[in-house]
């Protein structure tokens, strides 16, 4: 396969079973661009979806995917383009417009109220109602309710369940099928997934598949979204490759190899992504000796050296994040021992005492926890460590400007104006505002959650370098990802979480994707005893 | 570093007349309303609202709304809200006349005041940061719980401590007061100090910044090793302090104790911080723009006193202000996004 450098919105026609003719298709997009604010979304979506095939959509974070998937089902509305299906002009007036005609999506955060029962979720916004005139106050067909619910769980092979019990007991596998039911019960002939497995344990995402496959079969086309290259292999027929918000490439997922699927996702070769790994290890700045959180992680041990980059893998939800802010003295720790720069930590030390000791946390949430949005970017940057910019204990405005447009000129920051809001910037520069606060309270030993979800590429690289540079100048770097390939070119050793419990770090040249995958999947324990 | 000063001040230059700018577009919503309040009384009362005498009187209501306003504004900055402002002034106004009864001189009846109401804001920030419990709730129940220790207290009638006992307190506000170049009762000039100060405590403090950050996102705060509990329970005890000062100026103003004043009043201080440009979600607001809202009210107030409207219009009126200015505010909010 050819690496297409361009970011022009080119499409690939070099390559078997190219993209079908329109008429072919049930659902077309073409040139369809959006934008918020400043920020360009889409900037020419081309999308051709065949009747009854899994159509894979792949991109990097950020690649403008979740905003396809919105405009698709009628959430947002394009700024240019068209969108045909069925044959017609596709201008869905909102999402549950778009499911009563046909287009259904199923959501990455499952969108379903808990404390309704199946029956009534499946009919959410659709509920059959018996003497219509009435409008809104119609009582509902309860028993029509019940059928049908009861239908659709029956084709999902899941007869037995009763569509009475209340969704918010049932297990999450069980719910992201009601979702899917939900679509089927609008009789949906397109389906939108995002990531729908990314929540699921291996044994219940592969019930899921099959669950996709038997839909295909049945005549759906399913759009499928996934960062799981191996599951799209599985169940896909074809591919669409998002890229800075344009399509990049279509073709039949058979003709290509994931070696190529990656590189058309980054636009660049493996290789040149990550720095190259010239570090030398010091000695140990930060010591786990079996630590236990409430109620994660169960067991972890670590020795993080200065001058050494340490990833943490592992599924979502195994408990990588709780590790890290049980060591930050976010949350509660419940036994274990912690020592940083040779000094033990008490256990039941603030996040405060813990900074001051030369801990850095940045957290996976940048909207939510990481930044305060609505404040200024130097605020943002100096909050942690205000000593720093004070005279006689009173803040120095002078003092505070000089030190915001020191950290925006040495971390090379876009911001122009460290008085703007920190909402106005991109992904890739809150991070890096994240990262200079960091740096700014003089930590020696970082706890970094997830630094590069939901930034592009061209800032992931910069984040990359920004990290080797740091442990180069001798500070002690723990990367959390649930990117394999990442870590794999970014860490010198990797750990990798199962179920709260820490496997032992190993060098990376003794790691692959698969030996990672595996340990993720079935834990340190079962893989020695194999 | 040196070779890169002279981009680094340029840049300086620029952010500080932008963040200057930001700063008067906010505050432009609350001067409009306090011109066209002014303009529309000089209309209807062109004898008696544009005098000094009115002036006097106005300044001298500015106090108590403006000194609660003052502790309220730190409160809504920091995303919390406290409803029981106004039950708080009257139980410290009652504490304040029981002390003046005892036997006790003015200086310590204000203390007794002012202690009475950090007391309950401690209470306040305590239940709200160690129960968890949202502040509408915790100030909700104060509310209840300080108005009916005031009716307890004073056993359902006025407190009135002998005339003579009040000594200071009563040319502290009075609105023509002794010594006639200061030409408004000492309490404005005190509110107009106490202002600056709080100003500068809110925008030149490492605690102002904080408090600002944890109304902004109080997860970021925490994160960044900012002792959240702390300072919000300091910033109810500031609000207290508020209160029980105000109830020590309306017991100078009334010459009584009286459990049943102040009903409602926590609806007009939280409508000057609001209408001072904060938002109630938390993270904006300002000082200055409280004590434009807080003087606005004032003169709204007497001018409707002058003009013969109802007070129950006036309450409708000031309803309508919060209800305007929230809309504003949430306007304005989605034009940012």
């Amino acid at each position: 396969m050819v690496f297409v450098p361009d970011r022009g919105p080119r499409m690939r026609t070099d390559l078997p079973d190219a993209i079908p003719s329109h008429s072919a298709s049930l659902l077309a997009m073409r040139g369809v661009c959006k934008r918020y604010g400043g920020v360009e979304a889409l900037r020419g979506v081309d999308l051709a979806v065949a009747p009854g095939e899994v159509h894979a959509l792949v991109g990097e974070n950020g690649a403008g995917k979740s905003t396809l998937m919105k405009v698709l089902s009628g959430v947002e509305r394009p700024d240019a383009g068209t969108m045909e299906f069925a044959g017609r002009a596709w201008k869905p007036a909102g999402p549950v417009q778009a499911r009563r005609a046909g287009v259904a999506m199923i959501h990455q955060e499952l969108a379903l109220a808990p404390h309704l029962s199946i029956a009534e979720n499946i009919a959410l916004g659709v509920e059959p109602r018996k003497f219509r005139g009435l409008g809104p106050l119609a009582p509902l067909d309860r028993r029509l309710m019940h059928s049908t619910a009861s239908r659709v769980l029956a084709r999902l092979g899941h007869g037995g369940l009763d569509p009475a019990r209340r969704t918010g007991d049932l297990p999450a596998a069980t719910r992201q099928l009601i979702e899917i039911g939900r679509a089927l019960a609008s009789q949906a002939t397109v389906m939108i997934m995002d990531e729908p497995t990314s929540s699921l344990g291996r044994h219940d995402a592969d019930r899921l598949l099959e669950v996709v496959k038997k839909l295909r079969d049945e005549g759906l086309s399913i759009v499928y979204i996934s960062h799981f290259l191996e599951e799209i292999r599985r169940i896909a027929d074809r591919f669409t490759v998002l890229r800075d918000g344009r399509t990049v490439a279509t073709a039949a997922i058979a003709s290509s190899t994931d070696q190529s699927l990656i590189e058309l996702m980054t636009g660049r070769s493996v290789g040149a992504v990550f720095p190259a790994r010239d570090r030398q290890p010091g000695e140990v700045v930060l010591g786990i000796d079996q630590l236990v959180g409430c109620p994660t992680p169960s067991r972890a041990s670590l020795e993080v050296r200065s001058g050494e980059i340490v990833g943490i893998a592992g599924l979502v939800g195994a408990g990588r994040t709780e590790f890290l802010r049980c060591l930050a003295g976010l949350d509660p720790t419940a036994a274990g021992a912690i020592t940083i720069h040779g000094r033990q930590v008490d256990l039941k030390a603030s996040i405060r005492a813990r900074m001051r000791r030369g801990l850095g946390f940045l957290s996976e949430d940048r909207k939510g926890e990481g930044l305060a949005l609505s404040m200024s970017i130097a605020e943002n940057l100096l909050l942690s460590n205000f000593k720093a910019v004070s005279k006689r204990g009173l803040l120095s405005s002078q003092r505070m400007q000089t030190a915001a447009n020191e950290w925006i000129d040495r971390l090379a920051i876009r911001s122009g104006d460290p008085a703007r809001a920190a909402q106005t910037l991109s992904g890739g520069n809150q991070q890096k505002i994240a990262i200079a606060r960091l740096l700014h309270q003089d930590s020696t030993v970082l706890l970094l959650d997830e630094p590069t979800r939901g930034i592009d590429i061209g800032s992931k690289v910069q984040v990359y370098e920004l990290l080797n540079g740091l442990a180069r100048s001798g500070r002690g770097v723990v990367v959390s990802s649930g990117h394999l390939p990442e870590l794999l070119g970014l860490c010198d050793r990797i750990a990798v979480m199962h179920r709260g419990v820490l496997g032992p770090a190993r060098a990376v040249a003794e790691c692959t994707e698969a030996s990672l995958m595996s340990e993720a999947v079935l834990g340190s324990d079962a893989e020695e005893a194999a | 570093m040196m070779a890169e000063m002279s981009p680094i001040v340029k840049k300086v230059d620029r952010s500080a007349s932008q963040g200057w700018l930001r700063r008067v577009g906010r505050l432009a919503a609350p001067f409009i309303g306090l011109f066209l309040v002014l303009v529309i009384f000089t209309a209807i009362e062109p004898g008696s609202f544009p005098t000094v005498r009115n002036g006097q009187t106005i300044a001298v209501q500015t106090v108590v709304v403006g000194i609660g306003a003052l502790g309220m504004c730190f409160v809504i900055v920091c995303g919390g809200i406290d409803l029981s402002i106004g039950s708080v002034i009257a139980l410290a106004s009652v504490a304040g006349a029981m002390t003046l009864d005892a036997g006790y001189g003015p200086t310590a009846a204000m203390a007794m005041a002012g202690g009475t109401g950090a007391f309950c804001g401690l209470i306040n920030g305590g239940m709200v940061t160690a129960l968890r419990i949202p502040p509408f709730i915790v100030t909700l129940g104060m509310l209840g719980i300080a108005r009916g220790l005031a009716k307890l207290l004073a056993g359902n009638q006025r407190i009135a401590p002998p005339p003579e006992s009040l000594g200071w307190l009563e040319g502290f506000v009075d609105k023509t007061p002794a010594i006639t170049w200061l030409q408004v009762a000492p309490a404005a000039w005190c509110l107009l100090v106490t202002a600056i100060l709080a100003g500068f405590v809110l925008r030149r403090t490492a605690f102002g910044v904080q408090v600002v950050a944890i109304g902004s996102s109080e997860p970021t705060a925490r994160l960044c090793g900012v002792p959240v509990a702390r300072t919000k329970i300091l910033v109810y005890v500031l609000c207290g302090l508020g209160a029980g000062l105000a109830g020590a100026v309306t017991l100078g103003r009334l010459g009584v104790g009286d459990p049943t004043t102040a009903v409602g009043l926590e609806l007009q201080i939280i409508a000057a911080v609001v209408i001072g440009g904060a938002s109630l979600s938390g993270g904006e607001g300002g000082i200055l723009g409280t004590m434009i809202g807080a003087f606005m009210l004032s003169c709204l107030s007497a001018g409707c006193t002058l003009a013969g409207i109802d007070n129950s219009i006036q309450e409708i009126i000031i309803g309508g202000i919060i209800v305007a200015a929230v809309t504003i505010d949430g306007l304005r909010q989605r034009r940012n996004r």
